[in-house]
């Protein structure tokens, strides 16, 4: 089944050459106009390596989605650089696909028609993409749904949906922003399994944007921690934990306990500076972490 | 846009089954046959109560109606009314339908030509239809062409409206995955914009519809009965109403004005059923 998934579309090449590396340099962006302007990401600079699968965790409201809108292209930074394989980012493109917060279906089209978007917009319909929709549709667990509109999918299918809907065009790079968000616990674990295995499967480049830690320790070759707005990066923690993940053996593992309070102290830090400047937000999480950290004590 | 409408479930021999169960449509019965009943007793006040009801008691009952109706119904010329009323706001609503939709969706795309067009359409918009009945008579060579103009401008500005609203109020989102996917302008419009404002379309259509009813009654009452002074138009249900008026039958004015509310409801429900066939994943919920 992998060597479907590694047989990319017309004119391309092997999906993991394919991939592609970005790079953020020194990047500041602020909105708004004259004394109510906000300095949103204060020169921030790091990279999303290649076939990696790089994990953006920060305090919710610190910038992230900003810094998702610069990678995407969909608005461009007031100062710094954001690269692609060293070419500058100009507007969105198909090199980097988006998933997106809250649904983005299309919801006058039924799931395989959403899947189908993207390669007939570019007029690049084969037998081979059919196969691979096809593919997409079982992985993700849709195909007895592929004739259902958004609307008549759950919160956890409506994701998987548009996952499928972003790998099919082979994006050089995918640029997920919360994507489970909002989904209840349970779901939110499966979507955890479905796309580590649709990562694994294809190794290539991927930035995930998350506020919840034990997401981000289950998914992330590399953790980017954020400070809060505005933001940039505080540290970076190499996840080094074996793949295939599955949640039980991480529960049970040192090494990914290691990393995990490695980063929420490095959280509640950020969490502390914010408090002290207001944020109720940040009172909030480090309420949760006292409770946290005193049971594992 | 006909590619992404599924198949859906066709009206088959069971749903007349499952209308007679439902309990909505009995409520529904009941409800008009109530109605029925209060009219005719109050019409006939005068009889058993010995004075006629403020108002009630000077409207011709029911049963008097349906028999003015059953003289009225086997003459060619009360159908000659509904035809001729029911051509003229298809004429008017067709062309505010394929003006007005265009119209909407290219003020809603272009900056530019939203800019030239939306003040002169916003200047227009508050004159009542009504208001261009004179005008309009003077402008178009025939009076047929005059009650069909007025017709459409009642339908026009509505669907208009909507469709630029609706293509506006299209979720951000959509246009960015859809460009990041590789979209260009012309296949966005296609399968995003267009099927996006559909419901909008039909909002609008709907609304449009209703008050295309009013206008063609007013507008063929103040015209009058071309025929009567030798031109080629007059005629429709308003100037059925306004000639029952004039000849004195209150029955038939009645006949008239329940004639326009079914004509109105069976324009009405068209276009509903018509948007949920066009628009099959609103009603899936």
């Amino acid at each position: 089944m992998s060597a479907v998934m590694n047989k990319p579309g017309k004119g391309s090449q092997n999906l993991k050459v394919n991939s592609a590396e970005m790079r953020v340099e020194g990047v500041s962006k602020s909105y708004g106009i004259a004394h109510l302007r906000e300095n949103v990401v204060h020169n921030a600079s790091f990279v999303i390596e290649k076939s990696k699968l790089t994990v953006m965790i920060g305090p919710s409201g610190c910038g992230k989605s900003t810094l998702i809108r610069l990678l995407a292209g969909f608005d461009k930074p007031d100062s710094g650089t954001v690269t692609i394989d060293g070419k500058p980012v100009k507007g969105p493109d198909r090199d980097r696909l988006v998933v997106f917060q809250e649904s983005a279906l299309f919801p006058w089209m039924n799931t395989y028609d959403n899947i189908m978007y993207g390669p007939r917009a570019r007029g690049e319909v084969d037998d081979e993409t059919k196969a691979l929709a096809e593919f997409l549709l079982d992985k993700v667990g849709l195909t007895q749904f592929r004739n259902k509109f958004p609307s008549q999918l759950s919160g956890g299918m409506q994701r998987r949906a548009e996952l499928a809907r972003a790998m099919i065009n082979f994006p050089r790079v995918m640029i997920l922003d919360e994507p489970f968000r909002g989904l209840d616990a349970m779901t939110k674990e499966l979507m955890w399994e479905y796309y580590a295995g649709l990562y694994e499967e294809s190794r290539r480049t991927n930035f995930f944007v998350t506020t919840d830690i034990d997401e981000a320790i289950f998914l992330a070759d590399r953790l980017l921690i954020m400070t809060n707005i505005p933001t940039q990066v505080r540290a970076v923690l190499e996840v080094d934990l074996p793949r295939p993940r599955n949640l039980k053996e991480l529960l049970e593992s040192d090494r990914a306990n290691e990393i995990k309070m490695e980063a929420l102290g490095i959280l509640h830090e950020e969490a502390m500076k914010s408090f002290s400047s207001g944020s109720a937000a940040a009172s909030d999480f480090i309420e949760a972490y006292s409770k946290r950290v005193k049971k594992k004590g | 846009m006909s590619a992404q409408v599924m198949t859906h479930q066709m009206p088959g021999p069971g749903r007349l089954r499952k209308m007679m169960t439902n309990q909505r449509f009995y409520r529904a019965i009941t409800g008009i046959l109530v109605f029925i009943i209060l009219w005719e007793v109050g019409a006939r006040s005068e009889q058993w109560a010995g004075f006629a009801f403020p108002w009630i008691g000077l409207v011709p009952p029911p049963t008097a109606v349906l028999g003015a109706w059953s003289t009225v119904f086997v003459e060619s010329s009360y159908w000659m009314s509904w035809l001729q009323s029911f051509g003229r706001v298809l004429a008017g609503f067709t062309a505010a339908v394929l003006l007005g939709v265009p119209l909407g969706l290219a003020m809603a795309v272009s900056r530019t030509f939203n800019g030239l067009a939306f003040p002169t359409f916003e200047v227009l918009r508050p004159i009542p239809p009504l208001a261009w009945v004179p005008a309009a008579i003077i402008f178009w060579p025939t009076q047929e062409m005059a009650i069909a103009f007025v017709t459409f401008l009642g339908a026009f500005y509505t669907i208009v409206i909507n469709v630029v609203g609706g293509a506006k109020s299209i979720d951000i989102r959509y246009f960015q995955a859809a460009q990041s996917m590789g979209s260009n302008g012309a296949d966005i419009f296609r399968r995003i914009i267009l099927p996006g404002v559909m419901p909008s379309i039909f909002l609008g259509a709907a609304v449009g519809m209703g008050i295309t009813w009013e206008v063609v009654v007013a507008a063929e009452m103040i015209s009058g009965g071309g025929s009567q002074i030798g031109g080629t138009a007059g005629g429709g249900l308003g100037f059925f109403i306004w000639n029952s008026y004039l000849g004195g039958s209150y029955e038939l004015i009645v006949v008239g004005m329940i004639s326009i509310g079914i004509a109105g409801y069976l324009c009405s429900s068209t276009i509903r059923k018509t948007g949920t066939w066009a628009t099959p994943w609103k009603r899936l919920r």
